[in-house]
């Protein structure tokens, strides 16, 4: 049954259209992966399907409601790790988890239980007390996805999971999502511009290139479609968006990125 | 951690989508909402109060400096009432309304960090997103009430003490703070940068202040300023701290009329800037 599930999804700022015609379809227990240059379109389709966008035209929906009519609805079924830092560096990371349990109407009795079993899930146990602004880039990233979990989402949606991380510190989350995924199921919609992430970690994938998805299918299939002997998914990207750098996001887009990595950092 | 999918209630949200929620199960959820926000602010500002003593400056050099000097020249004439008692809650006013008006610096900030995405993404009303930050930036100005009581105080102010007229001024400090910082969320979701915020910002705070009887009374300006003074929402705030703050005084326009200015201002304002907020992420 497709837990995410777009239909002409469309959206324009002003003259510019930044998503074009999506339709896709994502499957319960799936980890689906958005790929594709700076610029192509990802988060924008993100903030859409977690409502924080409207879309322009075209439908969505998510574990079987309107992302529009909805709204509220699709809220409380979803976790969102968005590409930008969402934990508070001037409270503890315990703070950060019990206040997002209580927006989420995780019930009182369970509410400490449930936030102390997030952070040592994710391994954060020993750090809670102390203030996030002095956590490594790594552990807010863990502790954003303890936060994004707090309430049992069905589907997780995270946008550039890895963007900033060191080696390390990346190969950790990568570790973390497939450990989510068989302890619990949970469908998870990812972005990245990353293709080795995109091949290890994503049972499908889809291009973007300039708003529209141009290709979709398991990583395997992918490089098979590509006419090179032994393409890597590198290959395959560059076949089916041409120039990496034609297509590179706007100044906005670039410094977000860097800020966003050097706070991680 | 997480129970397994074949476990009963998997989400928390199992419970909303089968019983949808009446009115009453609306009303109290969008309280509720609105006080954890409120905490998460409360909570910040637990772990770095250092905020609360600089801004603490500024009142009091009004009161020491400003208010000492006019009170000796008697160039302002305020009737039976000494200058310096005539002031004393005006600059509260003040103390207020400049505190509350940059609450809309932080959630550019918070919109440029990514905190902002998480809360709209959450299951809250976009209106108690609003209303508990404007109700933290009342906690915030309730420090500086104390301070300007206690100031007032050494100066000799005649303050009334009475228990009735505290909670007023306590209700009046939390309304009027969240008054005022609902305008300013508002300027920050149309402006969304922090340079261009800080240039309204300013342009906002002097004539607010000015163009009200926080400092002089509305008879003795040109008549086009009293105009002004007679639609800012800070003269209200001010008469009703001047009427209970102080022995003696009543309240020049009813305080009900003060109250209900105030309550209507803010409901508006949460109102619109509740709609305008989700602008700040596209």
């Amino acid at each position: 049954m497709a837990v995410v599930e777009t239909h002409n999804l469309t959206k324009r700022f002003g003259q510019q259209t930044a998503v074009d015609r999506l339709t896709l379809a994502v499957e319960t227990g799936e980890v689906f992966g958005l790929l594709g240059p700076n610029g192509a379109g990802k988060s924008t389709v993100i903030k859409m399907l977690t409502t924080l966008i409207p879309a322009t035209t075209g439908a969505a929906r998510v574990a079987g409601f309107d992302v529009s009519r909805d709204r509220t609805t699709v809220q409380r079924l979803i976790g969102y790790v968005p590409q930008a830092l969402s934990v508070d560096g001037t409270l503890t990371g315990y703070e950060n988890l019990l206040v997002v349990a209580k927006l989420y109407n995780v019930p009182r009795a369970k509410r400490l239980s449930r936030v102390r079993s997030a952070l040592s899930y994710v391994g954060l146990a020993d750090v809670a007390d102390r203030l996030v602004r002095t956590y490594s880039g790594g552990m807010i990233r863990r502790l954003e996805i303890a936060q994004a979990l707090l309430h049992h989402p069905r589907v997780l949606f995270m946008d550039e999971p890895t963007v900033g991380l060191d080696p390390v510190a990346r190969k950790a989350m990568w570790e973390l999502v497939q450990q989510l995924r068989a302890d619990y199921g949970t469908t998870i919609f990812l972005t990245t511009h990353f293709m080795d992430e995109a091949d290890t970690l994503c049972d499908r994938v889809a291009i973007m290139h300039l708003g529209q998805v141009v290709v979709t299918g398991t990583p395997q299939e992918l490089k098979t479609s590509v006419k090179e002997q032994d393409a890597s998914l590198d290959d395959v990207f560059i076949h089916y968006t041409g120039d990496y750098l034609a297509a590179a996001g706007d100044y906005r887009d670039t410094s977000a990125t860097r800020r966003t990595a050097q706070r991680l950092g | 951690m997480i129970p397994r999918q074949q476990d009963v209630q998997r989400n928390d949200s199992d419970k909303w989508l089968n019983d949808r929620p009446t009115l009453a199960g609306n009303v109290a959820e969008f309280i509720y909402k609105t006080f954890v926000v409120t905490e998460l602010e409360v909570r910040k500002l637990g772990h770095d109060p250092t905020q609360l003593f600089t801004r603490a400056v500024q009142p009091a050099l009004w009161l020491l400096v400003f208010g000492q000097v006019f009170t000796r020249i008697r160039a302002i004439p305020t009737g039976n009432l000494s200058y310096i008692d005539f002031m004393t809650p005006g600059i509260l006013a003040q103390s207020i309304l400049f505190m509350a008006i940059f609450n809309g610096l932080s959630i550019i900030w918070e919109r440029d960090l990514g905190i902002l995405h998480k809360l709209l993404v959450s299951p809250t009303p976009r209106v108690a997103l609003v209303l508990g930050k404007a109700i933290a930036a009342g906690i915030r100005s309730l420090s500086q009430a104390i301070l300007i009581y206690g100031l007032g105080y050494l100066l000799g102010v005649g303050i009334d003490w009475g228990l009735l007229s505290l909670l007023g001024v306590i209700a009046a400090v939390l309304l009027g703070a969240s008054l005022f910082s609902t305008l300013s969320l508002i300027v920050a979701c149309l402006v969304k940068t922090h340079e261009r915020f800080m240039g309204i910002g300013q342009l906002l705070t002097m004539p607010l202040f000015f163009a009200s009887n926080a400092i002089y009374p509305i008879e003795i300006m040109p008549p086009w300023l009293q105009v002004l003074s007679y639609i800012n929402p800070l003269t209200y705030l001010v008469d009703v701290l001047r009427s209970l703050m102080l022995l003696g005084e009543t309240s020049t326009y009813s305080l009900t009329l003060d109250f209900g200015i105030l309550l209507a201002v803010t409901a508006v304002l949460s109102i619109i800037c509740g709609r305008l907020y989700p602008n700040l992420v596209r």
